[in-house]
C-alpha cells in the first residue's frame, strides 16, 4: 500500500494515466503531480509515483533526470529560472546573470540560505521579444535590467 | 493586409472564449467538414493550398497527412485508435510565434486540431506542450472544455460519425521533444530519444498506432483554408507558397515581436517592421528562423523569407522568427551561445552529437577567450562535416552545425583572428569559463 503519496497526488496520478492508451505515459505528469505538492521529488516520492504508475523505480529515474524541470534535490518556494538562449544573451543575459547571483548571494542550481530563491538557467523561455528574461515560479518577466530584478524580487517572500 | 491567424489576437492576448470566438464565426469550418466534406476532401484542400509546415522541416500538410492509412471501408481492420499529435514543444532559441498563438486564440487552435483529426481519421488528439508554457496550458484546457461542452468535441461531433478525445500533455522541458519521433516517446512517458524512421508515424507512432504529427502554427492555418477555399490561400503568399507566416524578430532589433505577413516578405521589409536595427547601427547577420538556420549577412536583405527563398540563400525558413545582430556582436560569442545550448540539450543517442557537441563548445570558448589553439577553426570544420545530415540519428546536430558552418563561411578571418600567435598546440586546455547547466539541481 502507497503510504508516502497523499490522496490528493494518487487520484491526480490515475487522473492523468486515465488519459492515455498505456498508462506509463503518465510518468512525466505523475513527477509534475509529485513536484507541484513537494516542490522538487524525492527518491520516496519517485518510488511511490512508479507504484501508482505501474513502472520500475528505474524507469521512473531514468525519465525524471531527462527533463530540464523536473527537481531531484530541494529548491527554494521560488524557483528562478533565467534564460540564457541567444536572444536573451544578445540583450544582456550575462548582466542580468551576475547580478542575480551577487544579489542573491549563490551561483546556479543553489538555494538562498532563507529558502527564499533557487537560481537556474534555462534554454529559450519563448520570451525572445522581451529579451533579456526570466521566469520565478510560474511569472514571466521580460526587458529585464538590475533595478528592475530588484523590484521583481521584492513581490516574492 | 489581411491577418489569418492572428485576427482574433490583440496585445494584452485576453482570448475570445467560446461565445465571441463563435460569434467571430470560429467552429464554422469544423461544421463545414463533418457535414459537407469527406476526411480526404479535407486533406485535398490542404494540399492545394499548398501548405508547408510551419514547424521548421516544411514538409507539405496535405502529403503528410495522405500518409495516413485509411479504414472507412474497411472498419473492422480499423485499429484501437488513431492519433493526431500537435508539436507545442516549442523550444528552438529564438522562437516565439506558436505561445502567440495559443495563449491569443485558443479556440483556433482547437478548432483546427479538431479539423486535422477528422482529416487524418484520429480519434484522440494530444497537443504537446512544453513545461514553460503555463499560461497555453490553462487557457487551452478551457477551450477544450467549452468546445466539449458545445458539441465541438467528444462523441458524435456536431451529431456526426465523427467522435475526438482531446488533451493536453504537459512536457517538462528538453528541446528534443520537438523532433518527431522523439516528441512520441517523450508522449509515451519515457526519455525523449529519437527513433529509427522508418516506419514513419502515420505507420506506427504513438503507441504503435498511425500518428500525425503537426506544428501549432500550420495547423493554425487549416480552418481558415476551409472557409475561404484554397485558392485564396495560395494568393495570399507572394510567391510560390501559400498563405501567411507569423514573423518574429529579436535581438538588436528596435522592436522586437512578432508580425503576420504575407509569406515570401523580404528580409529588408521584416527589419524595418521591427523598427530596424536597435541604436543607430548597421546588421551584421541574422539567423533567419531560429537557432538552427544557417547564418545570413547584409548581403541577403532581399530574400524572400519563403522556403525557396531562403534556401536558395544557403539558409532554411525555419520558424521564421528572425535572430538579428547588430555590427558590434563577436560572432565567436553567438556561436558558443548557440552550441552551448546544443551541447546541452543532446539527448545523449547517438554519440557524435553526445561527444561532439561539447567538443565544439570548448573549442569556441577558447576562442573567446583568447586561448585558441592554431588547428581549431579546422577542428571546427571538421566537426561541421562529421556532425553533418546523415552522420547522426537525428537533426539535432546537423541543426547545430548550421550556424558553425555559415559562422566559418562568412566570418572565418573574425574567428581565425581570435588564435594567438604562440599558440600550443601540444597543451590540453580546460575550458576557459566553465559555466554549465550540470550546476542544476537535476543530478
Amino acid at each position: 500500500m502507497n503510504t508516502v503519496l497523499s490522496d490528493a497526488e494518487i487520484e491526480e496520478i490515475r487522473h492523468e494515466m486515465a488519459l492515455y492508451e498505456d498508462p506509463q505515459a503518465a510518468t512525466i505528469e505523475a513527477l509534475n503531480v509529485v513536484q507541484n505538492h513537494r516542490g522538487w521529488v524525492s527518491d520516496e516520492a519517485l518510488a511511490a509515483a512508479a507504484e501508482v504508475i505501474g513502472v520500475t523505480p528505474t524507469q521512473m529515474e531514468a525519465v525524471a533526470t531527462f527533463y530540464n524541470l523536473i527537481f531531484r534535490h530541494p529548491v527554494g518556494r521560488h524557483v528562478i529560472m533565467i534564460c540564457d538562449s541567444i536572444s536573451c544573451y544578445l540583450t544582456g543575459y550575462e548582466e542580468m546573470r551576475d547580478h542575480l547571483k551577487s544579489s542573491l548571494g549563490i551561483d546556479f542550481g543553489q538555494t538562498t540560505p532563507d529558502n527564499r530563491f533557487t537560481l537556474l538557467p534555462i534554454c529559450c523561455l519563448g520570451n525572445c521579444g522581451n529579451g533579456p528574461a526570466m521566469r520565478v515560479g510560474n511569472d514571466y518577466h521580460g526587458n529585464l535590467t538590475p533595478e528592475t530584478i530588484d523590484k521583481i524580487l521584492a513581490d516574492y517572500a | 493586409m489581411e491577418k489569418v491567424l492572428t485576427q482574433n489576437i490583440n496585445d494584452q492576448r485576453e482570448p475570445k472564449w467560446l461565445s465571441d470566438y463563435e460569434a467571430a464565426g470560429g467552429y464554422r469550418a469544423l461544421k463545414t467538414v463533418v457535414n459537407d466534406y469527406q476526411p480526404t476532401e479535407v486533406g485535398e484542400c490542404v494540399k492545394k493550398a499548398g501548405l508547408r509546415g510551419r514547424g521548421g522541416a516544411g514538409f507539405p500538410t496535405g502529403v503528410k497527412w495522405s500518409f495516413m492509412p485509411r479504414f472507412e471501408d474497411k472498419p473492422d481492420e480499423r485499429p484501437a485508435h488513431i492519433y493526431m499529435v500537435v508539436n507545442a514543444d516549442e523550444m528552438e532559441p529564438g522562437t516565439f510565434k506558436d505561445r502567440l498563438l495559443m495563449e491569443g486564440d485558443p479556440h483556433q487552435l482547437v478548432e483546427a486540431v479538431a479539423i486535422a483529426s477528422y482529416a487524418i481519421g484520429a480519434d484522440i488528439a494530444y497537443i504537446f506542450l512544453r513545461g514553460e508554457y503555463t499560461e497555453s496550458r490553462w487557457k487551452l484546457e478551457k477551450a477544450i472544455a467549452e468546445a466539449e461542452e458545445a458539441g465541438y468535441l467528444g462523441d458524435h461531433v456536431l451529431d456526426s460519425n465523427f467522435s475526438l478525445t482531446m488533451y493536453v500533455h504537459m512536457s517538462a522541458g528538453r528541446y528534443i521533444c520537438g523532433e518527431e519521433s522523439a516528441l512520441l516517446s517523450a508522449l509515451e512517458g519515457r526519455r525523449a530519444v529519437p527513433r529509427h524512421k522508418p516506419p514513419f508515424p502515420a505507420a506506427s507512432g504513438l503507441f504503435g498506432q498511425p500518428t500525425t504529427v503537426n506544428n501549432v502554427e500550420t495547423v493554425c492555418n487549416v480552418p481558415h483554408i476551409i472557409n475561404n477555399g484554397p485558392e485564396w490561400y495560395q494568393s495570399l503568399g507572394l510567391n510560390k507558397d501559400g498563405g501567411t507566416k507569423l514573423y518574429g524578430a529579436s535581438g538588436h532589433v528596435a522592436n522586437p515581436g512578432l508580425v503576420e505577413l504575407p509569406i515570401g516578405t523580404p528580409i529588408r521589409e521584416l527589419l524595418d517592421h521591427f523598427g530596424g536595427i536597435r541604436n543607430g547601427r548597421a546588421l551584421k547577420a541574422l539567423l533567419p528562423g531560429g537557432g538552427s538556420t544557417p547564418i545570413l549577412t547584409p548581403d541577403h536583405l532581399d530574400t524572400p523569407m519563403d522556403y525557396e527563398g531562403v534556401g536558395a540563400a544557403g539558409s532554411r525558413l525555419g520558424t521564421g522568427t528572425m535572430v538579428v545582430f547588430d555590427e558590434q556582436t563577436p560572432i565567436v560569442g553567438v556561436l558558443k551561445n548557440l552550441e552551448h545550448f546544443y551541447a546541452q540539450e543532446s539527448c545523449g543517442w547517438c554519440t557524435p552529437c553526445r561527444d561532439g557537441l561539447p567538443w565544439v563548445e570548448r573549442i569556441l570558448t577558447n576562442l573567446e577567450a583568447g586561448q585558441g589553439r592554431p588547428g581549431d577553426i579546422e577542428l571546427l570544420d571538421m566537426h561541421t562535416k562529421l556532425l553533418g545530415p546523415g552522420k547522426t540519428f537525428c537533426a539535432h546536430a546537423p541543426g547545430a552545425m548550421g550556424p558553425l558552418e555559415s559562422g566559418l563561411k562568412y566570418f572565418r578571418d573574425e574567428l581565425s583572428a581570435l588564435i594567438p600567435d604562440n599558440g600550443d598546440t601540444l597543451a590540453f586546455h580546460e575550458p576557459a569559463n566553465a559555466e554549465s547547466h550540470q550546476a542544476t539541481t537535476q543530478t
